[in-house]
C-alpha cells in the first residue's frame, strides 16, 4: 500500500516536473498560390491545377536535458516547381533527444553533418522542398574536454516513401546509411593551450551505405564507404581549414555507372582584423556524388554535401543565374575581401563606407580515357570511367562571377548600396539547355533607402542585366526559340514603402526588354503587401513570376513562370 | 483525474521558471563552445539575432544595430549575440565578413542549424529579446529600415539601467 502510494507519488512528482519545467514552442508556415491563365507569358493551360499549398506545423518540447519534436507537413497539392512526389499530408518528422553533456542520444529524424559535409550531411530546406533527414538513431559522446564522438544509423527520407525494409526492387528502395565521426579540439583538451593564440582542431569521419543491387545489367556494390579527414588551424588573425574526402567506387545514375573512386578537397585561408577581412577558398571534387539510392537523380537522397563556394546573390536579376554544384567534378576558387573605410576619413565620411569584392570561378576537371578491353574509353558505363590529374584544370569554364559592392550610409536618413557584377554562366551545363549560348553579362544593382521619419521609409531598387552577345539583334532560329526564354537584357525596378514595425507595401516590375525573341519581351509586374507582428508574417502578392531558379544553400529548384496570387503566412511561438 | 491533470497542465504553463533558451551548444569565432541555455549578461537584456552572409536584410539589420550598439550598451547594458546560420559553403566567410564590416557583436556559428530549429526560426533575419531571467519577451522577423527603434523600445522596457 505504502509502496504503491510512493510510486504514485513519485509518478505525480515526475509528471509535475514533466509539465512544470517544460517549454513548448513551435512554428507554422503556409505558402499558397492561386494560379491564373496568362497568355502574355505563355501560360495557356493550368493542367488542372488552380491552387497549390505547401504547409508545415512543428512543435518542440524541451525539459532540461530532454527534448522532442515533430513536424507535420501538407502539400495539397504542392506549389508549381516543387517535386510532385511531395503531394500528400502526414507526419514527416519526429525525434526525441536526451543530452546531458557527456552523452547525447537521439532517436527519430536526425539532422547532422560531419566536418564540412563531404561525407555526411542531412538537412532540411523548406523553401526548396528539400529534406534528406536520416531516420534512425544517433549517439554523441564527449568522453573528455574537447573530444566529440558521433555515430549515426538509419535510412533517409525520400518524400513520403515508407522507411521499412521492403522489396529490394521497389523504385523507392534506399539503402541504410551508417557513419561515425570524431573531433578533437586541442585547445579545449590541453590546459596549456586553453588561452593560446594558436588553435587546432582535428577530425575524421567514416560513412558507409548498404544498398541492394537492383540492376540486372551492372554489378552494383552493396557496401560503399567514404572517409574524410580535416584540420582547422588558427593563429591570431589567421585561420586555415581543409578537409579531404575519399569514396570507393559507387556506380550510379549520376556518374553514368562508372566504377571510379571519388575524391574531394576543400580548403580555406582567411585573415581578419577589425575593418578588414579576406578569405580564399579552393575546392576540387571528382565523382563525389554519394546517394543512398544509386538510381537517384537531381537532389534525391544525397548522403553528403558538396558546398558551392561562390558568392550567393539574393537580388532579383543577379540571382537569375545562380550556380549549382556539378556533382561529377569541379575545380573552384573563390576570393572575398571586405573592407570598411573608417569613419571620419575623406572617403569614409561620418559613418564609414563598406566595400566588398568577390571573385569566384568554377571549371571542369580534366578527364583522360582509360583502357577498356583493347580500346580506350572515356566515361563509359561499366568501366573505370576516366583518370584525372589532381591539379589539372579543364578549359571548360562553368561559371565565373566578379563583383564589387559599396555600402554607404550617406546621412542619417539616406542609405545606398550599389553592386557591379560581371558574370559568365555556362547555361548548357548548369541548366541542361543543350545548345544554348553561354550567358556573359554585366549586371548593375542599386538600392537606395530613405528614412522619412522614425517609422516610415522608402526603398528603391534599380537593376539591369546586359548580355554581351545575346540581345535584341541576335538571330534566333525559329526552332530554337524556346531556348531563349529569359535571355537577353533585363531591367528591374522595385519601390517599397514600409511602416515600422508592421507594414510594407511594394511594387516591382521585371522586364525582359532586350530578349532576341520579340514575343518574350515581357513585363513581370508584382505587387506585395507584408504584415509583420512579432514572429508572425503575412505576405500577400499578386502578379507574374518569371521562370527562374530559386537557390538556398547552393541547392536550387526551378520555378516555372506563373501568374496569380500568392499568400505566405508564418508564425512561431 | 482528468481535472487534476488539466490542473497540472494549467499550473505547469503558468509556472515556467526555467530559461526559455534551448540546451544547444554552438561555437564562437574562436572555436570556443557556448551553451545557449547558459547565456547570461548579469541580469541585463540579451538580444539573439539570426543572420547569414547571403541574407541582404540581415546585413542591413546588423549594420544598423552596429551603428547604435555602443549607445545601447551604455544605456541598457544589452548584449547582442549574432547567430550565423551559414553552412559549410560559407562558414569560412563569416569571420572575414564580420571583421570586414566592423561589427562588435558576439558571433556564434550555427552551421548545422541546430539552434535555428530549436528556436523555430523559419527565415532570417529573426531577432529575439531575452530578459535577465532568460525569458523570451519579444521577437521579430524580417527587417525594414528603422526596425531597430522598435527593438530598442522593447529593450528599454526590461532594462534595469533605465535612464
Amino acid at each position: 500500500m505504502f509502496l504503491s502510494f510512493s510510486i504514485l507519488g513519485g509518478l505525480v512528482a515526475q509528471a509535475q516536473d514533466f509539465i512544470e519545467n517544460a517549454q513548448v514552442s513551435g512554428s507554422f508556415q503556409t505558402d499558397a498560390q492561386y494560379y491564373m491563365l496568362d497568355k502574355g507569358i505563355g501560360i495557356t493551360d493550368l493542367n488542372g491545377k488552380k491552387l497549390g499549398i505547401n504547409g508545415f506545423g512543428k512543435v518542440n518540447y524541451t525539459n532540461g536535458n530532454f527534448s522532442a519534436g515533430m513536424r507535420f507537413e501538407a502539400f495539397m497539392p504542392e506549389l508549381n516547381g516543387f517535386r510532385s512526389e511531395l503531394n500528400g499530408v502526414g507526419l514527416a518528422n519526429f525525434f526525441a533527444t536526451y543530452d546531458n553533456g557527456f552523452i547525447g542520444m537521439t532517436v527519430g529524424d536526425i539532422y547532422d553533418q560531419f566536418g564540412s559535409g563531404l561525407t555526411f550531411r542531412t538537412y532540411e530546406e523548406w523553401s526548396l522542398g528539400m529534406d534528406n533527414a536520416l531516420r534512425g538513431a544517433r549517439v554523441v559522446l564527449r568522453p573528455a574536454q574537447g573530444i566529440t564522438l558521433k555515430a549515426v544509423y538509419g535510412r533517409q527520407r525520400y518524400f513520403w516513401a515508407p522507411y521499412l525494409e521492403r522489396d529490394f526492387n521497389a523504385d523507392d528502395y534506399r539503402g541504410i546509411v551508417r557513419g561515425a565521426d570524431a573531433e578533437w579540439d586541442l585547445n579545449q583538451s590541453i590546459a596549456a593551450l586553453n588561452e593560446s593564440k594558436f588553435t587546432m582542431r582535428l577530425g575524421g569521419s567514416f560513412v558507409s551505405k548498404k544498398q541492394a543491387d537492383q540492376s540486372s545489367f551492372y554489378n552494383i556494390p552493396e557496401n560503399v564507404s567514404a572517409a574524410a579527414a580535416r584540420i582547422n588551424l588558427g593563429y591570431g588573425n589567421w585561420a586555415f581549414g581543409t578537409e579531404y574526402a575519399y569514396k570507393i567506387n559507387d556506380p550510379s545514375a549520376i556518374n553514368n555507372f562508372i566504377y571510379k573512386e571519388g575524391r574531394a578537397l576543400l580548403s580555406s585561408l582567411s585573415y581578419s582584423q577589425k575593418g578588414f577581412g579576406a578569405v580564399l577558398q579552393v575546392k576540387r571534387t571528382d565523382n563525389m556524388s554519394f546517394k543512398s539510392m544509386y538510381t537517384g537523380k537531381q537532389n534525391d537522397l544525397d548522403i553528403n554535401f558538396i558546398p558551392p563556394i561562390n558568392y550567393t546573390h539574393t537580388h532579383s536579376l543577379p540571382s537569375m543565374y545562380t550556380y549549382s554544384t556539378q556533382p561529377n567534378g569541379e575545380m573552384a576558387a573563390q576570393l572575398q575581401v571586405n573592407y570598411t573605410i573608417p569613419k571620419g576619413t575623406a572617403l569614409g565620411g561620418k559613418y564609414g563606407t563598406k566595400l566588398a569584392f568577390n571573385m569566384s570561378q568554377v571549371n571542369d576537371i580534366v578527364r583522360d580515357s582509360v583502357s577498356f578491353g583493347n580500346a580506350m574509353a572515356l566515361n563509359q558505363p561499366g568501366t573505370l570511367g576516366y583518370t584525372s590529374k589532381f591539379f589539372a584544370v579543364s578549359d571548360h569554364r562553368f561559371f565565373r562571377d566578379i563583383n564589387f559592392e559599396v555600402d554607404k550610409k550617406i546621412s542619417k536618413d539616406w542609405h545606398l548600396t550599389a553592386q557591379y557584377i560581371n558574370l559568365y554562366y555556362d547555361i548548357e551545363t548548369i541548366e541542361g539547355h543543350a545548345g544554348s549560348p553561354v550567358v556573359k553579362a554585366n549586371i548593375g544593382f542599386m538600392d537606395v533607402t530613405y528614412k522619412i521619419n522614425k517609422k516610415q521609409s522608402l526603398r528603391l531598387e534599380l537593376q539591369g542585366l546586359w548580355e554581351n552577345e545575346v540581345h535584341k539583334g541576335y538571330e534566333v532560329e525559329e526552332s530554337e526559340k524556346k531556348d531563349y526564354q529569359k535571355r537577353g537584357d533585363w531591367a528591374f525596378a522595385l519601390l517599397e514603402y514600409s511602416i515600422n514595425p508592421h507594414w510594407s507595401f511594394s511594387i516591382a516590375d521585371k522586364w525582359n526588354y532586350g530578349n532576341p525573341v520579340e514575343e518574350y519581351r515581357d513585363h513581370y509586374f508584382t505587387g506585395t503587401v507584408t504584415y509583420i507582428k512579432d514572429a508572425t508574417r503575412v505576405m500577400l502578392s499578386a502578379g507574374r513570376q518569371s521562370e527562374g531558379v530559386v537557390c538556398v544553400g547552393g541547392v536550387c529548384r526551378t520555378v516555372p513562370a506563373s501568374s496569380g496570387v500568392s499568400l505566405t503566412v508564418s508564425t512561431s511561438f | 483525474m482528468t481535472l487534476l491533470l488539466m490542473g497540472l497542465v494549467v499550473t505547469g504553463l503558468h509556472a515556467q521558471t526555467k530559461s526559455d533558451l534551448p540546451n544547444v551548444t554552438l561555437k564562437d569565432l574562436n572555436g570556443k563552445n557556448v551553451n545557449i541555455s547558459k547565456l547570461s549578461n548579469n541580469g541585463n537584456p540579451i538580444v539573439i539575432t539570426f543572420w547569414a552572409t547571403w541574407c541582404g536584410p540581415c546585413i542591413k539589420e546588423h549594420n544598423a544595430l552596429n551603428d547604435v550598439y555602443e549607445d545601447w550598451q551604455d544605456e541598457t547594458g544589452v548584449k547582442i549575440y549574432s547567430v550565423s546560420i551559414d553552412d559549410s559553403r560559407s562558414t569560412a566567410k563569416v569571420k572575414p565578413v564580420v571583421e570586414g564590416k566592423g561589427w562588435d557583436f558576439e558571433i556564434l556559428l550555427d552551421v548545422n542549424s541546430d539552434l535555428k530549429r530549436a528556436m523555430n526560426v523559419s527565415n532570417p533575419p529573426h531577432t529575439f529579446l531575452i530578459d535577465g531571467k532568460g525569458k523570451i519577451v519579444y521577437q521579430h522577423t524580417g527587417y525594414f529600415e528603422g526596425a531597430e527603434e522598435e527593438l530598442y523600445e522593447q529593450i528599454l522596457k526590461i532594462s534595469k539601467k533605465k535612464k
